[in-house]
């Protein structure tokens, strides 16, 4: 599946889409939740939660692999999708809608380097060699 | 050519697996091994022994030990000499369990995770908690990793212990805490041989991270484990309650007085002594504390034909995955031990345990009504007890037991062996092992080794 | 279908499996003696069986597991050998059986010198100048090891921080050094599966308290530069660990005292024959150079002119205690055993054995499958099966369950992490020729299983009790223990 082209994407397989001026969802890509496979354990952080810019902010697990999960921007947890942490399919099969992870009310500071979908798409293929 | 049994291949063998190597010689095979490295001249180490070589050998070395069996022991704090039925050594000397590895490879054993279930099960009905391991080395080492495992889920640094915390115990703990800059400090023992609970209460702050009660106490003494738990709760820390799974029978549990982690030894529970090891480190927590647990968990789960089935579970806890971040650095732990608690437990039963339970209590108070009466000997705290009391004698204990020992009587552990200042005190200890005619016995010898 | 019930399920109120004698001495009340709020209120919820269904219960669990009794296993890494039946007969001795930790010394004295003995043996085959049984594990070895480095970089007032560790080291190196509070960096390897010299070299820094490896390596190489390594490390008073995962491969022939380790530790369940018991009880002694002597777990274990004696007061450098009591003695003391049976003279016939079964068992199988390694490999070699999984679409997990409807159990897979689909292979010196045969045999009957019809592979195992099981359904939904009506 091709990463769709309104978000942007980190090295580590986040994305991020700005809603609105301030206020932006975050979740994981489709390359990543096919690499992991079998999730079986997912941890996210509570509302109100303070997010540094690619600092981790929660994890991810497979029955023997553990990732983290890094934050795309800083800001704070304004919501954070806990039906995921029950209903692992729907984050397997619609990472990019309903399998959304947190919305941010992100801070002033600007967004760290992400790359686009091309940018992401290419740096997949590359990865999987 | 000496043709050691252990080992199968003959010189023939050997000549036959070279060619298909293509080497001229074993020793070839070694040339990895720079030459400077290579060990030059014999080692100081006596040759080789036949098996029945072996068995003089060894046998004369156990012969040169007085075992529990030989002399009557009343040695408690800690290591308990309770009856183990015959099943367990013969099930648990099956060598399927025995020679067996780490269950990875569920398909080809079963039988060993559904041992590991099964006791699993038993240590969260015996501590009322919700969620076991597959073991801990023993019983210091799982107090250790109780605290650990509140220090990582609070976030806080500093340890309070009762004042009846095993001092081996407490000094695993120091150990294993002496680089992660944690803070323990321990309350003072009350007149009455339970925990200065006031005391208590002022060590713990916001930072205390764990509140650690035994039960009984290294004295023998019951604490109040309720009020513990509100003292830790109060002040958002976990209790830990390091607990003797045989008094289990009697005393509220750990889950019942609002334990967050149950910890304890699992040796009682059908092991030999074997001089301190190996024996069973058991613990277990409440569920929400189920991802910081260290070691091995076996869970059920089904296969692909639908049939039930066990594994291990939650691997990523561990350090073959997680590494560094690890819950902890176990590996290797002390499954045939845990097997061997489940036999125990599955063959003396609830009505079983109960009562060697209570023999122990009923013959310990026993004796302890015989003590009192010896001239000069005190019974110090008025707290109940269980099996094990605290005598005070007229004068030194390691005396005294010397004098006993003569006399055929292992009659306690002197405390002057891990506090100073109570070189007079004996901690004495009686099971289901013990009949009354033994325990006349010590009541007649004490009163002549003090007369 | 095959299902083992749960004891729990197989039980009836009232029965029972033994029986106690009538209590001889007068009972008093049990309210009178437990405070009431102290009591236990909630029912124990053991299983009540007779002694028939509980013997009969634990022999078909036992049936349903396999051991090295049972077959051939070939974990990389674990030193799956034999298990000698005397070993336990002796540990079974009531003389060692039934003794308490606190008895007198002059009761003890036996024990003791199998601890004051074991200690010499294994000072003699690792070069060290002291041992310390304590450890009870090889992780808690590590541990109390690291503790041991970090309390002698206390006494020198110095403060390093680093633990190195190669990218093919066992986990519990990293998690030891965590829990010891170091910060872990991580070294890299070479395609020959040695460390590289140069990465390892440009991390070394006063900062570096201790490096951990392997030798020979988790891919069976014996890294033959250690001694230089040592000597760099030892410019900064860095110390070098041992890892005695693979000391079966050297022992009494190569010691790690001589290379320049400081100190290690010592799998006695893998080396010296003690049963492994499904999971453990292991031993993990450790051995150090003399400058870290000082700091050494207490109690040690001395012998004067009145005989051994067990010394707690006499180290005060020591790091203090790391278990109860003084380590698994009954395991310690079947190691003894092993070691006896060999003596001094045949010692070197153990790594002897375990590095030609090795190679053999290598050269059967390299036609068939890549061995990114190459020739000649120490105790165990590790093998490749990315082409098979490319082409077959048939991985080592997939090799793994089929051996087991041959009759084997796996070798460890995906382990070291370093290799793509890993199967890392030991034999040990205790399987005879004709076992390795058939191991090959059926290590390549599967691969040509895998050409016809991978299908066979993926459905595997077919033979066992169980089928492969949802370890996924496992982690989401954990089941830890029973309660009526789970199963």
């Amino acid at each position: 599946m091709p990463a769709p082209s309104d978000r942007q994407y980190t090295q580590s397989h986040e994305w991020i889409k700005i809603d609105a001026p301030g206020s932006a969802t975050v979740g994981l890509s489709d390359f990543a939740v096919k690499a992991i496979k079998d999730i079986v354990f997912l941890e996210l952080p509570a509302k109100g939660a303070k997010l540094q810019a690619l600092k981790p902010f929660g994890v991810i697990e497979s029955v023997k692999a553990v990732f983290d999960l890094f934050a795309p921007a800083s800001g704070v947890v304004a919501d954070a999708n806990t039906a995921m942490q029950e209903d692992f399919e729907t984050l397997s099969k619609d990472p990019y809608g309903k399998g959304w992870l947190l919305k941010l009310s992100l801070s002033t500071d600007p967004l760290p380097p992400l790359m686009d979908s091309v940018a992401y798409d290419k740096f997949c293929a590359e990865s999987h060699h | 050519m000496f043709q050691h049994p252990y080992l199968p291949a003959t010189p023939e063998d050997v000549a036959l697996m070279l060619e298909k190597i293509g080497a001229a010689s074993v020793e070839e095979l070694f040339k990895p091994i720079p030459g400077h490295l290579r060990l030059k001249g014999a080692m100081d180490l006596p040759p080789h022994l036949s098996e029945m070589e072996l068995k003089d050998l060894f046998q004369g070395l156990a012969d040169r030990n007085k075992s529990v069996g030989r002399l009557e022991s009343y040695l408690g704090a800690g290591a308990y000499e309770h009856f183990s039925p015959t099943v367990v050594r013969h099930l648990i000397g099956r060598s399927e369990f025995y020679t067996a590895y780490t269950p990875y490879q569920p398909e080809m054993t079963q039988g060993v995770l559904q041992a590991i279930f099964e006791y699993q099960s038993c240590v969260c009905a015996l501590t009322g908690m919700d969620v076991s391991n597959a073991s801990l080395y023993e019983g210091g080492h799982a107090l250790a990793e109780a605290c650990l495992m509140a220090r990582a889920h609070t976030g806080r640094n500093k340890v309070v212990l009762a004042a009846g915390v095993h001092p081996e115990y407490a000094a695993v703990l120091a150990t294993y805490t002496h680089n992660l800059e944690t803070e323990i400090v321990q309350a003072p023992l009350a007149a009455d041989g339970r925990t200065d609970l006031a005391a208590l209460e002022k060590l713990v702050d916001d930072q205390t991270a764990a509140v650690v009660v035994s039960n009984p106490n290294f004295f023998g003494c019951l604490e109040e484990g309720g009020a513990f738990a509100r003292i830790a709760h109060g002040a958002g820390a976990l209790l830990v309650a390091s607990v003797e799974p045989v008094s289990l029978a009697l005393l509220k549990s750990p889950g019942e007085f609002g334990a967050d982690i149950a910890c304890g030894e699992g040796q009682s529970l059908g092991i030999s002594l074997s001089f301190g090891g190996p024996w069973l480190g058991f613990i277990a927590c409440k569920q929400a504390l189920v991802r910081r647990m260290p070691g091995r968990i076996c869970g059920l789960t089904k296969d692909n034909r639908g049939q039930q089935g066990f594994v291990l579970t939650l691997q990523t806890r561990e350090q073959h995955i997680r590494r560094e971040k690890a819950n902890s650095n176990i590996c290797t732990n002390q499954t045939l031990l845990a097997i061997a608690a489940t036999i125990y437990l599955g063959a003396v039963g609830p009505q079983g345990l109960k009562e060697v339970a209570s023999q122990s209590l009923q013959k310990a108070h026993y004796l302890a009504g015989l003590l009192k009466k010896v001239p000069g000997v005190g019974l110090p705290y008025a707290a109940a007890s269980l099996n094990e009391f605290v005598v005070r004698l007229p004068r030194a204990a390691s005396r005294v037991l010397e004098a006993m020992q003569a006399k055929g009587i292992l009659a306690g552990v002197a405390l002057d062996r891990f506090y100073s200042g109570r070189e007079n005190d004996l901690l004495v200890c009686v099971t289901e092992t013990k009949k009354k005619a033994q325990l006349d016995r010590y009541a007649a010898a004490l009163t002549e080794v003090l007369a | 279908m095959s299902i083992e019930r749960l004891i729990f399920e197989k039980s009836a109120v009232g029965r029972r499996a033994v029986v106690f004698p009538e209590l001889d001495v007068p009972a008093l009340p049990l309210e009178s003696l437990i405070p009431a709020g102290q009591r236990r209120e909630t029912p124990l919820g053991l299983p009540e069986v007779s002694q028939q269904d509980l013997v009969r219960h634990y022999t078909r669990l036992s049936s349903r597991n396999t051991g090295i009794d049972t077959q051939m296993v070939p974990l990389g890494s674990c030193t799956m050998k034999y298990n000698p039946k005397i070993n336990e007969d002796m540990a079974a001795r009531d003389g060692f059986r039934n003794l308490h930790p606190y008895q007198d010394d002059s009761t003890v004295q036996g024990a003791l010198e199998v601890l004051f003995e074991l200690e010499h043996w294994l000072r003699e085959i690792s070069g060290m100048d002291a041992v310390s049984l304590q450890p009870t594990a090889g992780a808690q070895g590590e541990l109390c090891a690291l503790l041991v480095a970090r309390a002698y970089h206390d006494s020198k007032g110095r403060k390093p921080r680093v633990v190195l560790v190669p990218d093919s080291s066992h986990g519990t190196n990293p998690a030891s050094a965590s829990y010891c509070g170091y910060t872990v960096e991580t070294v890299n390897s070479l395609a020959d599966g040695t460390v590289d010299l140069a990465d390892l070299k440009s991390k070394i820094n006063e900062n570096v308290a201790c490096l951990m490896m392997t030798n020979p390596n988790t891919v069976g190489i014996f890294e033959k530069d250690i001694s230089t390594v040592a000597a760099w490390l030892h410019e900064v008073d860095a110390q070098l660990y041992y890892d005695g995962a693979n000391l079966n491969a050297i022992c009494a022939i190569a010691r790690p005292g001589d290379m320049g380790c400081d100190m290690m530790h010592f799998n006695v369940h893998k080396t010296f024959s003690t049963p492994h018991g499904a999971g453990g009880p292991g031993a993990g002694p450790i051995g150090v150079k003399k400058h870290l002597q000082p700091f050494l777990p207490v109690p040690r274990v001395l012998k004067t002119a009145e005989g051994y004696h067990l010394d707690f007061k006499n180290f005060p450098q020591s790091i203090g205690r790391i278990r109860s009591f003084y380590g698994n003695f009954g395991i310690l003391l079947r190691a003894l055993v092993y070691l006896r049976s060999f003596g001094g003279d045949h010692l070197a016939d153990i790594a002897k054995g375990a590095v030609l079964n090795a190679n053999y068992l290598q050269a059967l199988l390299a036609p068939h499958f890549a061995t990114p390694y190459g020739t000649p490999c120490m105790h165990e070699f590790v093998l490749s099966l990315s082409k098979q999984k490319r082409d077959k679409d048939c991985g080592a997990l997939d090799f793994a369950k089929r051996l087991a409807d041959h009759g084997y159990h796996a070798p460890t897979i995906y382990f070291p992490l370093i290799v793509p689909e890993a199967m890392m292979i030991e034999p040990t010196e205790t399987e005879s020729r004709e076992t390795l045969e058939a191991f090959a045999a059926a290590l390549i009957a599967i691969d040509e299983e895998a050409s016809k019809d991978p299908e066979i592979l993926h459905a595997a195992p077919v033979n066992t009790p169980v089928g492969r099981l949802d370890e996924a359904n496992a982690a989401r939904k954990p089941v830890l223990r029973w309660t009526p009506g789970i199963s």
